[in-house]
């Protein structure tokens, strides 16, 4: 008897210790992109520890499935994915590999960035692959929108709060906080950009189409032919009379495309290439969500102005 | 107290039971004597009858309508038979909708409610011509080698599928079609079917993932040819936690009836092992290692077994901020089997084994070599050794075109001289990049 009341005590303090563990720890979020993850640890805090997967200068439709990535997911308490099938080619064999059921699809470790925020670009008709890699639920590049990116703070305080109720109220003051700073930051972005709304520029993928949206740019044409498939001399051609025709000088470029094609098309219509990064990270400047507008805003604005004054 | 609610209840529960019967009984009594019994009889069966003719013209003009109206046309009313008649029994044949029915769904809404749970479906061509001589092992010319379907969906939140069914100009098949348990306790992974067993590389690789044309000699000498070892079990697999690098363990199981092995009662069965390695070098580099074993039953005689071992090494190189234009692969694989021979001869050990290297150069351009050379499993004195140089282009991420020079030197003294070229074309569902 006393030796079955010492084991079960022991037990007890066991699972004691078990179930403190977490709770103490910081909860444990793996993101697929360093945006997504840049927004956890604005709402996190130092009560979440965040791991992104693709690095912000890396092509998110083309991350290879590394097994080092599922001993990263097999850790993870909370997965956070952009969707829109942008991770499609990489993710699902990762999370099968991870051999962690909090973070299947459909599990309460699984979020969907994507569910709350505004989706440009969703096809109305039928959706074939004569139109380039498409992406049948919109485009995924939804984070370069600011506000979207207040939307997806928005679910993922949510998400930690039914994850981590102890520190429902922090996540919440901390979401609170960020949309505020977020708010004015986006009135000063808008507004240095709002003498120039209307802007025609080129880019190289849609993958700035929120970010035109919410800067009030117009993109008129893109260096690829269709998404996914590489330049080609007609396309490029039509590209450039284009730019003649409308009076564009700038043409927008993700930092992983090749910079022959659009340097080419800038020489001849007297353009400019400017080399913005669509992520966190993509450049060191872009540290955080912040200083990626403050760095994506600040160079645009210095190419409109050079290129005005030729 | 507890007694007393009880009681309690079965008094209520009687008084209930009672006052049903009481109301049932009361609604027989309620109703007119039944004396003209016969005649009641028959006039039900003649509504009866003339209800059935109703419903049968009804059915001929559902039927009529149906083949006249085109299938996309939104759907009229009274395409839903089942409810009409009832009510409206004095209208005759030409009988209009009666109520009109809820607006109809437009077909597309419906379909699309069922299509939600279909599986993620594609199809994947892969077609092979050869042109030069082989006089020993020869191709066609042109064939569509293979048309494979993958159909894949979650089954529930505790499991996965994937189907592979490979039809080829011997037929189709079941190629793969397995059950996968991702989330099991004890961070386990079993998968439950007919797959590829984990042997090493090529062995676990679709032929339309795989860099070449065709598949290495040790494939063709040790391991069974195009199939390789696929065969019904259950695969275990498990990460070995470490500080260093990625660790997984497998063990599996299967029925022994594939490739190389033969099973000759039921408990002759093939098991197969597998320890694979990874670790990144650097952000864009990583290396690959695994050994592999199997063991079973062969056709040499009853008792008779072979023992296969395997060794592979992988290098990549994928600068991140390059990764569309750039990619190096280097990869070796040794393959060891030792095949008992019973009343036919000594044991038979041979060695088999080949080393390829693929480039990416430009965004849609592949350039590959391969070295391969192989015992037979059956007469280890016979070696072949081939050496073939590939180009491939993509022009998207859902074709690809391939050409290949293949030389071999058969044993026997046959040399061939062979070019390859495929092409690869996927429609459907987007599938998952191999690693």
């Amino acid at each position: 008897m006393m030796r079955l009341s010492t084991i079960s005590s022991a037990l007890c303090l066991l699972g004691v210790l078990a179930a403190a563990r977490p709770a103490a720890a910081a909860l444990t979020v793996v993101t697929t992109t360093s945006d997504l993850a840049a927004i956890v640890s604005e709402v996190g805090g130092d009560k979440v520890s965040v791991t992104a997967l693709a690095k912000g200068y890396q092509d998110p439709h083309f991350v290879e499935a590394k097994p080092s990535f599922v001993l990263v997911l097999n850790k993870a308490q909370l997965l956070v994915v952009v969707g829109r099938e942008l991770e499609i080619a990489w993710l699902p064999p990762l999370i099968t590999q991870s051999r962690n059921p909090r973070v299947q699809p459909g599990a309460a470790g699984y979020l969907d960035a994507s569910q709350q925020v505004r989706i440009l670009d969703t096809p109305t008709g039928p959706v074939t692959r004569a139109e380039g890699d498409v992406h049948p639920e919109g485009n995924p590049h939804y984070w370069l929108d600011p506000e979207n990116g207040g939307r997806i703070a928005a679910s993922v305080a949510a998400k930690l709060s039914e994850l981590d109720a102890a520190n429902a109220a922090v996540y919440a003051q901390r979401l609170a906080d960020f949309q505020k700073r977020l708010a004015a930051a986006v009135q000063r972005w808008k507004g240095q950009l709002a003498p120039y709304k209307g802007l025609k520029v080129i880019t190289y993928h849609r993958s700035w189409t929120n970010f035109a949206d919410a800067f009030g740019l117009s993109v008129i044409g893109y260096v690829e032919p269709k998404p996914g498939i590489p330049p080609t001399p007609q396309h490029t051609l039509d590209v450039m009379n284009a730019m003649k025709a409308q009076q564009v000088h700038i043409i927008i470029v993700d930092p992983y495309f090749d910079l022959k094609t659009p340097n080419s098309i800038a020489a001849n219509t007297g353009g400019k290439v400017l080399v913005l990064p669509p992520s966190v990270g993509g450049v060191p400047q872009a540290a955080d969500y912040f200083k990626l507008f403050d760095y994506n805003v600040g160079l645009l604005l210095a190419a409109i102005k050079e290129t005005a004054a030729k | 107290m507890r007694y007393g609610f009880r009681w309690a209840r079965v008094a209520v529960l009687m008084a209930i039971v009672a006052g049903l019967c009481g109301r049932a009984y009361g609604g027989q009594q309620a109703s007119p004597p039944p004396e003209p019994q016969a005649q009641d009889v028959a006039a039900l069966r003649a509504t009866i009858e003339q209800l059935r003719q109703q419903l049968d013209a009804l059915e001929r003009k559902v039927a009529a309508l149906e083949a006249a109206t085109p299938p996309a046309a939104p759907a009229p009313a009274p395409e839903a038979p089942a409810p009409a008649p009832a009510p409206a029994p004095q209208a005759a044949a030409p009988a209009e909708p009666a109520v009109p029915m809820p607006a109809p769904q437009p077909a597309t809404a419906g379909a699309s409610g069922s299509k939600v749970f279909n599986p993620d479906m594609a199809v994947i061509g892969n077609f092979v011509g050869a042109a030069g001589s082989n006089t020993f092992d020869p191709r066609p010319a042109l064939a569509l080698d293979e048309a494979e379907v993958s159909l894949q969906a979650i089954v529930d939140p505790y499991a996965r599928a994937d189907f592979f069914l490979s039809g080829s100009p011997d037929g189709i098949e079941v190629e793969e079609g397995f059950i996968t348990f991702p989330a099991l306790p004890g961070g386990l992974l079993v998968k439950v079917g007919k797959m590829k067993a984990q042997f090493g590389k090529v062995n676990t690789q679709h032929a339309h993932v795989l860099p070449w044309v065709d598949e290495p000699l040790p494939m063709r000498n040790l391991l069974g040819g195009d199939e390789g070892l696929n065969d019904s079990g259950i695969s275990v697999s498990r990460l070995i936690p470490n500080k260093l690098l990625f660790l997984e363990a497998t063990g599996e199981v299967y029925d022994g009836n594939n490739g190389v092995f033969a099973s000759h009662e039921r408990s002759d069965l093939t098991y197969v092992g597998r320890l694979h390695g990874y670790r990144d070098v650097s952000e864009g580099s990583n290396i690959d290692l695994g050994t592999s074993y199997a063991y079973g039953h062969n056709d040499a005689g009853l008792h008779t077994n072979t023992q296969l071992f395997g060794a592979d090494a992988t290098f990549r190189y994928r600068p991140l901020r390059r990764a569309i234009y750039q990619r190096f692969l280097a990869r070796t694989e040794l393959f060891w089997s030792k095949r008992e021979m019973g009343d036919l001869g000594p044991r038979q050990d041979a060695f088999g084994a080949y080393l390829t290297g693929e480039y990416q150069f430009a965004r849609r351009w592949i350039a590959g070599a391969r070295y391969d050379w192989s015992d037979r499993a059956t007469d280890a004195s016979l070696r072949d050794t081939s050496g073939s140089f590939l180009l491939t282009y993509w022009p998207s991420e859902f074709s690809q075109i391939r050409g290949q020079y293949r030389r071999t030197s058969y044993a026997e003294g046959v040399d061939a001289n062979e070019v390859l070229f495929q092409f690869l074309f996927a429609i459907g569902a987007h599938g998952a990049h191999a690693f």
